[in-house]
């Protein structure tokens, strides 16, 4: 009989080996259902994790890819891994984001057609301003009316895309785009364009932003009171009260925060490799932030590592469909395979299994 | 605009069958939370299920087979989300994100081959002279009968809770597994059965839309209504009746806004299209407004993780 | 004694944790209609013990044998068939259902609940343990919950009842009423086994006795021929000293708490009404009383965890009722609460952070927000060495030390401020006999350096021992304190609020 045993302490080896597991599992389980799609098991991890980086035919386009797509990853999942430490579950980053990208290009477009420095910065200020305004409703109701968090910031999310779709289709559409849906292009308007910062990297504002908040995180967490109680909340809110925590405040504080990070991840997004407000432009970073979270132990440089092997998933994933016709979903459920098998394994940070000797009779 | 072509006979009956998938995902939802579980992969579970149901009506012939199949589905993603909660103890909210994802990706890869075909049709219980009764017969009477099946399964589960010792001990789980641990019950193997039914009901409800509201395939198509199921478990305070109560409420603010939409009411359509998640919203801080100063009616161990350390 | 064949024997039965032999070799003998008494400390291996008899666990090796025929359950059902009921101290009640669908729980086959309800009516009637079927647990004082199990026990006509520290959440009266229940079952044939640390009620009930210690049965003798304090070394091993006071004068009044009421903070919580009391320096105030009847909420009330209102607390003059926590441990008013794990320590948190937890301010260990955890580790490693907590280090997680160590740890953390208040709830909650010891003797030095110490418990002996004055907490009010020093148990049964709706009729006499 196999049992579970509580360890005296976390384990610190299997805290930080756990990512790693899952991520062998996962490419083994992976490797299981494309053979059963009737791909090459061995071709589609290869595809998928190395050509992208090192094969000389795609690695020239898919290397600045790696911080296109890891940027806006890293940015939201850093929010979200503060309030997932204090229990504060906001899993409608996909709506705040959603929000950034229309308050902030709204903004931009309103200037359009002037040109000033002063631009882009009040874009990316409005755009973590709409995803902080966004991200506090759910933090509103959950501390004025004890309404779930989790169910609001969802539901959010399905009433953010209908709005993307009415700003597409009204307010923000392109009057010279001929009746199309979508806005003016924002990369084509130098002011409001969220431009490649060195040539070939992919290193936009975006980037340097997520990489900003993960040094932040990173001091918040460790040095700061602030953080230290954001960790005590979540792990035991009557010794975080005891400590003089205030509850509400730390659930706003937290929203605040991921909203506001998914909202400017939403605004560079939009500025930027997206270039304009359309119906479909959010791909679900949202969500794949949730994932990133947690794989990077919602520990900031473990998600600054996590949002960079998700952006590999994405951007091999795109190579496997193209090079070996693998469905564009498979992907979708490869990276929450990855995510069932982080949970399972991570049962060995706290725990050990034991082999138990047999019961008498 | 032209409301006099809302005919409000036919908006009360096509109500009870968008409420239909709500209220499968729903009541199984209900009894695994009653267990003290909480299952966020409703979602992930019903599009398995839609995909499930889908595809194996389609190539069987037999919506029958669909339905059986997808509860089959959705209960083994459910036991996957048991394994990973009762026996590797992993966070309940985390898994249920991770069952969600993981069910839109595996469904979506499966349902490439499904776009754009049409499931055989769901045959309609003949009631005889009862569906020619005016008004009343259409509304009531005149269904395919997993609207019945639905109906049923309430009136199953509320018995089940209130009068049987089935019923006692897995709410007794869910109030205290510590101590129903201590009077000899297995909490994890009831867990796992109320999740596994959870799961199945909500395959059946995601192949109801899949087959029967819809009815064809196409990705994500549950939009967001085992979401909305699990915020009418919230709304009918873990009480299977007001399940129903909530599930109509949905149902009838989605067929009037599609109703509404069609008759030209000068409103955007996005905001008509936005109204059934605001209003679930909306009820939801109302319920939870009240809910705070009664006796906390959701069970108490909801979330929390047993360990038997002994 | 008639020597007949023993109901129950053990022989031999041993159980190891990883790290820990909880059970070596344990053998007793147990008689139908006698009172036996299992005595040790806590962490001496009854818990395990008994949940062995009880199917809960499965011994490593050894054998049991019931009525001379092999018995070995394997879960509480097979025990509850065999005849074997349990009491439990804790955890096994369901607070949101009512009392017959609770009873019904414990039962292996129920009657319907109509014929169940009349059943426990004719038979709390019978033991004199009133109880309404259709109450809800949650609303239950401590000894009407207590009846419950025994009478779901009792329901199943037991031939041996395990009683796991049943009085520990009683009053006097109760534990009376409990007393006469109990002599009346076993003259009637039931075998009871009766666990306590409390050597006089044990010496008041129990025929027999076994004294565990670290484990292992070191003697077996009769209660009633040892005395308290030769039971005692028995069960500690060794000789305890009573705290040590010097005469200290007191001083004026520092805490004053005036007509403080206070919602009850959730569904089951006991709201606090109109309480008003005193502090001076140099005291030590003890607030006595059953379990559930206040105390929680008058600790966060005071800690400032559950603000009141502005001038309902005032310290040293100044109202301080509206503050939080931070804001009072800056004036110089510390606590620590009941529960050590999850409320005045994080668990998974190492010691230094938990360090951190309260003593920021006053042992500087921020500055503008941000930590400094090398002066942090400095103080936790002072806590360890001054308070003699025993843990490899302060990097170490809270979880990890043993209940004793870690209580010692947070009493320490809190004395180390040096307060002008502390406020304690169940210092030595679950606590071996020389932590309890060091950790009353600390409290007491505290007071003696001038500082004001309010000890809330429900351990009287623990109240007597290092109070000045006494006070009563019973369904939310506090009775006027008074001079601990004379007080008799019938006169603090009485400040405890009796037998609770228990008949008069039963109790006064």
């Amino acid at each position: 009989m196999i049992r579970l045993e509580k360890r005296p302490e976390p384990s610190r080896f299997w805290t930080a080996a756990t990512p790693i597991l899952a991520v062998v599992l996962t490419m083994i389980a992976g490797g299981i259902m494309f053979a059963l799609l009737g791909k090459d098991p061995v071709a589609a991890i290869r595809t998928i994790f190395w050509d992208p980086l090192f094969d000389p035919q795609f690695a020239a386009y898919s290397r600045p890819q790696l911080l296109v797509k890891a940027g806006p990853l890293i940015l939201i999942a850093t929010g979200l891994a503060l309030g997932f430490r204090a229990g504060v579950w906001n899993i409608g980053a996909e709506g705040q984001y959603i929000i950034g990208a229309i308050c902030g290009a709204a903004v931009g477009l309103a200037f359009y057609p002037m040109e000033s420095w002063i631009i882009f910065p009040l874009m990316v200020l409005a755009g973590a301003l709409g995803g902080w305004a966004w991200a506090m409703i759910p933090g509103v109701l959950r501390t004025r009316f004890n309404t779930n968090e989790i169910l609001v910031s969802l539901l959010l999310v399905y009433v953010a895309e209908q709005l993307l779709a009415s700003m597409a289709l009204g307010a923000l559409r392109n009057p010279e785009g001929g009746g199309f849906p979508g806005s003016r292009n924002l990369q084509q308007y130098p002011s409001a364009a969220n431009l490649e910062l060195i040539p070939g990297t992919g290193m936009h504002w975006g980037v340097v932003a997520a990489f900003i908040a993960v040094i932040f995180a990173y001091v918040l967490l460790n040095r700061h009171m602030t953080g230290f109680h954001i960790r005590l909340a979540g792990q035991s809110p009557r010794a975080a009260r005891f400590a003089g925590v205030n509850p509400t405040r730390l659930i706003l504080l937290c929203l605040g925060i991921s909203g506001a990070l998914a909202g400017a991840a939403g605004l560079f997004e939009v500025s930027g490799p997206a270039g304009q407000i359309s119906i479909d432009f959010n791909v679900g970073y949202g969500f794949t932030a949730i994932i990133v979270a947690f794989l990077g132990r919602l520990h900031p440089v473990g998600i600054l590592l996590a949002g960079l092997l998700m952006a590999l998933t994405y951007i091999g994933g795109e190579l496997a469909q193209f090079m070996l016709g693998l469905p564009s979903a498979s992907i979708q459920a490869f990276q929450g395979m990855l995510l069932f098998f982080l949970l399972a394994v991570d049962v060995l940070t706290n725990y050990r299994f034991r082999i138990g000797k047999g019961a008498i009779t | 605009m032209n409301l006099g072509a809302i005919d409000p006979v036919l908006l009360i009956a096509s109500l009870m069958v968008a409420a239909t998938p709500i209220i499968l995902a729903a009541i199984g939802e209900l009894v695994v939370e009653k267990s003290g579980v909480l299952n966020l992969g409703v979602e992930g579970m019903m599009i398995t299920g839609a995909i499930c149901g889908f595809a194996v009506a389609v190539e069987s012939g037999s919506p029958v087979l669909g339905f059986a199949l997808a509860a089959l589905g959705g209960a083994a993603m459910a036991l996957i989300f048991g394994l990973l909660t009762q026996y590797l103890l992993s966070n309940q909210v985390a898994t249920g994100l991770a069952l969600t994802l993981f069910g839109l990706g595996v469904s979506a890869m499966v349902g490439q081959a499904y776009r754009g075909i049409k499931p055989p049709a769901t045959t309609r219980i003949d009631m005889g002279p009862l569906s020619d009764i005016p008004v009343l017969g259409r509304i009531l009477f005149n269904h395919d009968w997993m609207v019945y099946f639905a109906l049923a399964l309430v009136a199953c589960v509320w018995a089940f809770l209130k009068f049987t010792r089935g019923g006692l001990i897995l709410r007794a789980v869910g109030e205290s597994h510590d101590a129903a641990h201590a009077l000899g019950y297995r909490v994890v193997p009831i867990r796992l059965l109320a999740i596994a039914f959870g799961g199945a009901c909500a395959g059946l409800g995601g192949a109801y839309i899949s087959l029967i509201r819809v009815p064809q395939w196409t990705d994500g198509m549950t939009a967001g209504a085992g979401w909305i199921a699990l915020a009418i478990v919230v709304f009918a305070s873990w009480r299977a009746g007001r399940v129903l109560l909530g599930a109509y409420l949905f149902g009838g603010i989605t067929v009037l806004q599609l109703n509404l939409q069609a008759a030209g009411l000068p409103v955007p359509v996005e905001v008509l299209s936005m109204s059934p998640y605001l209003i679930t919203i909306a009820v939801l801080v109302v319920m939870s407004a009240r809910q705070r100063g009664a006796a906390g009616s959701a069970p108490a161990m909801l979330g929390r993780i047993f360990h038997a350390s002994s | 004694m008639n020597e007949t064949a023993p109901l129950l024997r053990i022989e031999g039965l041993t159980k190891a944790y990883p790290g820990v032999v909880a059970n070596s070799d344990v053998g007793f003998d147990l008689h139908a209609g006698k009172v036996h008494a299992l005595l040790g400390e806590n962490g001496a291996g009854k818990s395990t013990l008994v949940k062995m008899i009880y199917g809960l666990v499965r011994p490593d090796s050894g054998t049991m044998s019931l009525r001379g025929t092999p018995y070995a359950p394997v879960n509480p059902n097979a025990a509850r068939a065999a005849g074997v009921a349990m009491v439990f101290q804790h955890f096994s009640l369901f607070d949101a259902l009512d009392v017959a669908e609770n009873i019904s729980l414990g039962m292996d086959n129920p009657p319907p609940r109509r014929t169940l309800s009349a059943r426990i009516r004719e038979v709390s009637e019978a033991y004199g343990l009133p109880l309404d079927p259709t109450r809800r647990v949650g609303e239950l004082s401590a000894g009407e919950r207590q009846r419950i199990e025994i009478i779901r026990c009792l329901l199943q006509d037991p031939k041996l009842l395990i009683m796991d520290e049943p009085t520990s959440v009683l009053t006097p009266q109760e534990v009376d009423i409990l007393f006469r229940t109990l002599r009346q079952l076993s003259a009637e044939g039931t075998a009871i086994l009766y666990i306590s640390h409390k050597l006089e009620e044990i010496r008041a009930l129990c025929d027999g006795a076994t004294v565990l210690r670290l484990g292992k049965v070191v003697a077996n003798c009769t209660p009633a021929e040892k005395s308290a304090s030769e039971l005692a070394e028995l069960m500690v091993g060794q000789t305890l000293h009573a705290p040590s006071r010097e005469g200290t004068e007191v001083g004026d009044t520092v805490l004053t708490v005036k007509g403080l009421s206070m919602a009850a903070p959730h569904a089951f919580g006991t709201s606090l009404k109109d309480i008003t009391l005193d502090l001076r320096a140099g005291e030590v105030l003890g607030i006595g009383g059953v379990a559930g009847n206040g105390q929680d909420e008058l600790l966060a009330a005071l800690s400032g965890e559950a603000p009141t209102a502005r001038d309902a607390v005032t310290l040293n003059g100044a109202p301080i009722g509206h503050l939080g926590p931070n804001a009072r441990r800056a004036l110089g008013l510390l606590s620590a609460p009941e529960e050590r794990l999850g409320h005045a320590a994080a668990p998974d948190m190492s010691l230094t952070e938990n360090a951190m937890l309260t003593a920021s301010q006053r042992k500087h260990l921020a500055h503008r927000g941000f930590l400094n955890w090398a002066a942090a580790r400095r103080f936790a490693q002072t806590v360890i060495e001054r308070f003699d907590v025993r843990t490899p280090g302060p990097g170490h997680a809270a979880r990890s030390l043993s209940g004793g160590n870690l209580q010692k740890f947070v009493i320490g953390r809190e004395i180390l401020q040096d307060p002008g208040v502390l406020v304690v709830n169940q210092p030595t909650w679950g606590v071996d006999a020389s932590a309890a010891a060091a950790i009353r003797q600390a409290l007491l030095d505290l007071a003696a350096k001038g500082a004001a110490v309010i000890v809330i418990s429900q351990d009287l002996d623990e109240l007597m021992e290092v109070s000045d004055r006494f006070c009563a907490m019973n369904e939310g009010r506090l009775s006027p304190a008074r001079p601990a020093e004379g007080l008799s148990v019938e006169e603090i049964g009485l400040m405890l609020g009796g037998a609770h709706d228990m008949e008069v009729a039963h109790v006064a006499h």
